[in-house]
């Protein structure tokens, strides 16, 4: 399943510059908000699912080379943020949604 | 002149939960002496009531005591704000108690959060869970301190639990930090050699004071004066002001 249906289906908001999801095929999910794990443990391709929204965020998706990273319960990150995703081609997505939620209903699209 | 200045710069009283029930003001002014320590911070989680008291109890025994707090911020980082005043301490906690949660501690499962006078007589019980993240980014919390003359330094950056390294993956570069603690759960060495990225940050040790035998005062400055720019200097290596770490009999492993 492509990231435009995935942003459709979980009606999630873009926060970087959008362009083409249809192209991004995501491999799996990984759900940490300790960015620590997140080094380790998330794999090139996931959606990584979290509630942190500080700039070290951006520095973890680009290595991890996460699909996109989906920030749950409305944790904004600031305007700096967002710019310095878009300098690394990093993805920032939010939803008010909780990372449960965001992660059974990927999980029930298939993504697994 | 510089005069040596033997410190704990992290140290919880009774009104932080997990802070044992002997943390109070006379106890505290009694056992930094014994140790050799002059120039402690008073610490407790995202509160100060105590502060004033402890340095009510130290007043006149050649104990230095600055106001502080260990703020648990958005993130769930733990950072020490240091302030040479009370007023400057009180202006931070306002900020604080606007944006901490409205729940209030259990007990049972978090411990007691007393609010004491100078001898450790009984005032009042902290009602609101002070075990828990104030909705302020780190980079908030850093520049409100720095912004109220205060000295902010991540707090026990070794370890898992609220540790910045754990919490955000690695140590930001803005803001740039004048300091990191390590906690006593390591030693230095061991600490550079996990974190390679802590070389290159002058390093503070704290026991984390949580009990009276955990103070070990490792930590020995050269200042002139015990205030926060005297203490900045000594950080940077300026002006023969100078921090270096001690081994004592202290340093624990548990």
């Amino acid at each position: 399943m492509n990231l435009q249906t995935i942003i459709k289906e979980l009606d999630l908001q873009v926060l970087t510059t959008p362009k083409d999801f249809t192209k991004i095929i995501p491999a799996g999910g990984y759900v940490s908000d300790l960015l620590s794990c997140v080094m380790v443990g998330a794999e090139a391709g996931d959606l990584w699912i979290t509630l942190q929204s500080h700039a070290n965020v951006v520095a973890v998706a680009a290595l991890t080379e996460a699909a996109a990273t989906i920030i749950t319960e409305n944790a904004r990150p600031d305007d700096s943020v967002i710019e310095k995703a878009n300098s690394q081609d990093v993805i920032l997505l939010l939803t008010p949604q909780a990372s449960y939620e965001v992660a059974g209903k990927l999980w029930n699209l298939g993504i697994k | 002149m510089v005069k040596e200045f033997r410190a704990e710069l992290h140290v919880h009283t009774v009104l932080s939960p997990c802070a044992g029930v002997e943390m109070i003001p006379p106890l505290i002014v009694r056992s930094a002496h014994k140790n050799g320590i002059n120039l402690i911070a008073v610490t407790d989680h995202n509160a100060s009531a105590n502060a004033g008291a402890v340095m009510q109890a130290a007043s006149g025994t050649g104990l230095i005591v600055l106001p502080g707090m260990e703020l648990q911020t958005r993130e769930d980082v733990h950072l020490l704000c240091l302030f040479d005043t009370l007023e400057q301490l009180e202006a931070w906690q306002a900020v604080v108690d606007s944006k901490l949660p409205d729940h209030n501690n259990n007990i049972k499962l978090f411990g007691e959060q007393f609010v004491v006078d100078s001898t450790g007589d009984f005032i009042r019980r902290e009602k609101r869970m002070l075990l828990a993240s104030a909705d302020i980014s780190l980079d908030e919390a850093v520049n409100g301190v720095r912004n109220l003359g205060g000295l902010p330094i991540p707090a026990h950056v070794d370890r898992k639990a609220n540790g910045l390294i754990s919490i955000l993956g690695f140590i930001p570069e803005i803001p740039r930090f004048d300091a990191l603690e390590v906690s006593n759960r390591i030693s230095i060495q061991e600490a550079l050699s996990r974190f390679p990225q802590l070389k290159g940050y002058p390093l503070l040790q704290s026991g984390d004071i949580h009990y009276l035998d955990d103070f070990s005062g490792r930590l020995v400055f050269h200042l002139e004066e015990p205030t926060l720019a005297e203490i900045s200097m000594a950080i940077k290596g300026k002006n023969d002001r100078d921090l270096s770490l001690q081994i004592t009999d202290n340093l624990h492993n548990k």
